[in-house]
């Protein structure tokens, strides 16, 4: 069995190589990101709207404030119509057609972000600009865009946690006279909402980081938007439109970018693994 | 104010969900279809097959596919036999614990992180601390740890839905651990494992900006490993971008989203051979 | 069973043949050419024909902007640097420079904006987001949305050398990446104003005369346009052989033709 035990040590240092390579990322980033953010101050860094580069500004207050607009608008969109597709597809629609739509749905989370990009800028943009005002390009448009990606997150999530319920419950609520819509909403919803909450959260991850997409739909202006037809420019495509150019404070100042969304990520990816365990831990206690 | 019946709330509730969800699945098909209207009929086999000509304008993307083959397919070589001996090491070899919980915390969180910080990564360790330059090697790298958690997560479910009587039978006839997990677990597990890595393959094929800061976007066919190549994802941006050609721009979004296509339409009927499988 | 190690087989060889095609033609060295993104179509149009002269030789164009393509050069990742912008002083010990074209800064708006001209003072004003209202420089009543590149570009950094002097971009202006984005945008929205490369404008926008000076290749020829900027090709010192053959393709008659023809004005 020594060889058994070989085996398994050797497995383990490949196991290990997602842990490491997180930790490089982890290192890389904060090492290139942090002495400016120390430099500049993390006040200034932070809270200052002021990013021009060329004379050593570096404030990234409204980018922040965009990402977060941006990413609110497009969670409200995707929420909306995601979940009430996983609830749809779930509870009301014949198998037989959910077991077209899910796979559809799943397809439009592999299709390229360049392209709803695109899709975005020559449909929605101009109807925007024609019927609401302004430059088109805006918090708007950026979250109808995000909102449309983020759709197949929520949706197969959501899904997931709804199926995980036992199905007793929903025998249970309906032997009792309770309609199907009660039923959904009274006791589905209830017993998966850490689940649902989860794929919400996973959702926002996806969207705060989504990058090319919204660089053409945006409009990528640094100011802090006013209104929702206002131009934004988010940490991501604040990231990839000078990523090409910088070179030293500069590309710290990028970096350090990349910081602020890491830490963003994480945070939410942590709440979102501790609901999804607790979905999980409901689901299994009852 | 009279209370609604529950009946009728019923009944307005969810014609406003099936409202909802026509209107998304009708997006997403108007999506599909805006761009193969208008890209299909700008793909002909010289597209395919010609090198771009006068900065895309004409010509084909031939460059691009052997790019794109390139970058994604290194990725999912390299990615897939990690991902699987982790899936592996972590469904057979171990008992849940600390070290289990950190390797799934590890995956989790990379699964989470965006692709422009891969990218940032990609730029500053491969390309530049370890010299490999905007190559096809850099992009590669990049988007196999990219995809990975895909792999680990997708492979560990399938090992899990090999019945244990399948591991008992092989113990009883006398074999070690690596031959009931190599010859029992993992062929059984095989159509499963294969559904992950054909959609990490998709995963990487789609990746715009973690390429664009490892790859690079050389126009040419790239003719080593270390050679900066563009991928089609990549070449419909700039195409579209730069406004070169619209109906070049379209048909590369076509080929890029048919190939996507293909590839879940093949993930999803191995995924099916798992589950009709006889148990 | 079989069937799936069939199939993963199958994948892999598939994947193996693609990966073997890209590397059976080694050559010899190519040319690395990186840098601003403004050159690079141009540059790739050189290079294809150059290869299509010269097929044992290879050139590798690659984006990045100029300022990256300078630092490439300094970091020998690239035999060639494309600069849009003249070498500021800091960097001109460090290479040399060699104009291979000459390119006009068009400011282009939207055909159904009235404005024909533009003086420099007023276009500084309209970036700087002193001047809000098209009214004020003799358009119609509405609001003006200016369209900058991004931070590093040479088409940017030469706007600012040439128009904006100590004003800074406002930071209200929508920012593109690249020439044929900062047109889509003018073509389609009525109150925006741009600037671009005169070789890449379009029949669908329309350029504004600046300080009465219509931009075209002659007045830039003439030195009449004020808005007009160099395309460096810029080298560490003396390039290598491959390298030079290259260079000597691009300042070669044909070569300046063929920059001629697609909009831009020769070297000399």
């Amino acid at each position: 069995m020594k060889q058994d035990k070989l085996i398994a040590l050797a497995l383990l240092m490949v196991a290990f190589s997602a842990v490491s390579g997180l930790a490089l990322i982890t290192v890389f980033i904060f090492k290139e990101g942090l002495p400016i953010i120390v430099k500049t101050g993390p006040g200034n860094f932070f809270l200052s709207s002021d990013w021009d580069p060329s004379s050593g500004n570096f404030g990234i207050f409204s980018m922040i404030a965009g990402s977060l607009a941006v990413t609110l608008c497009a969670m409200v969109i995707g929420t909306v119509f995601g979940l009430g597709l996983a609830i749809v597809l779930g509870e009301f629609c014949p198998p037989g057609l959910a077991a077209i739509l899910k796979p559809v749905v799943e397809l439009l989370a592999g299709i390229p972000s360049v392209v709803y990009g695109f899709v975005g800028v020559v449909t929605i943009v101009p109807l925007i600009r024609t019927y609401l005002g302004g430059p088109g390009l805006s918090v708007l448009a950026s979250s109808i865009v995000l909102g449309i990606m983020v759709l197949p997150t929520v949706t197969s999530i959501s899904m997931d946690a709804l199926r995980a319920v036992p199905r007793t419950y929903w025998q249970g609520s309906i032997a009792l006279g309770a309609t199907k819509w009660q039923t959904t909403h009274m006791v589905m919803l209830k017993a998966a909402k850490s689940g649902i909450a989860a794929a919400i959260i996973l959702g926002m991850g996806r969207a705060v980081g989504e990058t090319m997409a919204v660089i053409m739909v945006a409009g990528n202006t640094l100011e802090v938007p006013h209104s929702i037809l206002d131009p934004v420019r988010t940490l991501t495509s604040n990231i990839a439109l000078e990523m090409g150019y910088a070179s030293g404070q500069h590309r710290e100042a990028l970096f350090a970018t990349g910081v602020t969304l890491f830490v963003i990520i994480m945070i939410l990816n942590t709440i979102a693994l501790a609901m999804a365990r607790r979905g999980a831990g409901e689901g299994r206690t009852r | 104010m009279r209370r609604v019946s529950p009946r009728t709330a019923q009944r307005i509730v969810v014609s406003i969900m099936w409202l909802l969800a026509a209107a998304t699945v009708g997006t997403l098909v108007f999506i599909i279809a805006f761009i193969l209207v208008h890209g299909v009929p700008h793909i002909t086999w010289e597209f395919l097959t010609q090198s771009p000509v006068s900065m895309g304008r004409k010509g084909g993307i031939f460059p691009m596919i052997v790019g794109t083959a390139m970058v994604a397919g290194l990725a999912v070589i390299i990615a897939a036999p990690i991902g699987v001996a982790t899936a592996v090491y972590l469904t057979e070899y171990t008992r849940e614990s600390r070290i289990t919980a950190v390797i799934r915390f590890g995956a989790d969180c990379l699964a989470g992180i965006p692709s422009i910080i891969f990218g940032l990564f990609g730029f500053v360790f491969f390309t530049i601390t370890l010299g490999m330059g905007l190559s096809v090697v850099s992009g590669a790298l990049t988007l196999a740890l990219m995809v990975l958690p895909t792999i680990v997560r997708t492979s560990e479910e399938a090992i899990r839905a090999v019945p244990y009587a399948y591991r008992e039978v092989s113990y009883g006839l006398g074999s070690t651990r690596w031959q009931m997990v190599t010859r029992v677990v993992l062929q059984s597990a095989l159509p499963g494992i294969c559904t992950g890595i054909v959609l990490s393959l998709g995963r990487s094929i789609s990746e715009t900006a973690a390429v664009m800061l490892t790859a690079g976007s050389a126009l040419g066919l790239p003719s080593s490993l270390f050679d900066s190549s563009r991928t089609l994802a990549l070449h419909f941006y700039i195409l579209s971008r730069e406004g070169v050609s619209m109906s070049n721009a379209y048909a590369t979004a076509s080929v890029l989203i048919i190939s996507i296509l293909v590839l879940n339409v093949f993930a999803y009927w191995l995924m099916h051979k798992l589950v009709r499988k006889p148990r | 069973m079989i069937d799936g190690s069939i199939m993963l087989r199958l994948c892999l060889a598939a994947l193996l043949v693609a990966i073997g095609a890209g590397c059976g033609n080694s050559q010899s060295h190519a040319v690395k050419v990186v840098g601003s993104t403004s050159i690079q179509p141009f540059a790739e149009l050189l290079a294809e024909q150059y290869v299509a002269k010269n097929p044992t030789l290879g050139v590798e164009v690659q984006g990045g902007g100029s300022t990256a393509g300078l630092q490439a050069v300094a970091n020998d990742l690239a035999d060639i640097g494309m600069c849009s912008r003249l070498l500021k002083a800091e960097e001109e010990g460090q290479y040399t420079p060699t104009v291979i074209a000459r390119d006009g800064l068009a400011i282009v708006v939207n055909p159904e904006n009235s404005v024909e001209a533009l003086t420099t003072e007023q276009l500084q004003g309209l970036f700087s987001g002193k001047i809000q209202n098209w009214s004020e420089v003799g358009g119609e009543d509405g609001p003006v949305r200016p369209i900058t590149r991004e931070e590093g570009s040479g088409t940017r950094e030469s706007f600012v050398h040439l128009v904006m002097g100590k004003e800074r971009i406002s930071r209200r202006s929508l920012t593109q990446e690249s020439n044929g984005a900062v047109k889509e945008l003018v073509k389609g929205d009525s109150a925006a104003i741009g600037y671009m490369s005169l070789g890449l404008v379009g029949p669908e926008l329309r350029m504004v005369r600046i300080d009465g000076v219509e931009p075209t290749a002659g007045n830039v020829i003439a030195g009449t346009y004020k808005l007009a900027r160099p395309f460096l090709f810029v080298t560490k010192g003396t390039p290598d052989v491959d390298a030079q053959q290259f260079f000597d393709y691009v300042l070669s008659d044909e070569g300046q033709q063929t920059l001629e023809s697609e909009g831009l004005v020769r070297a000399q």
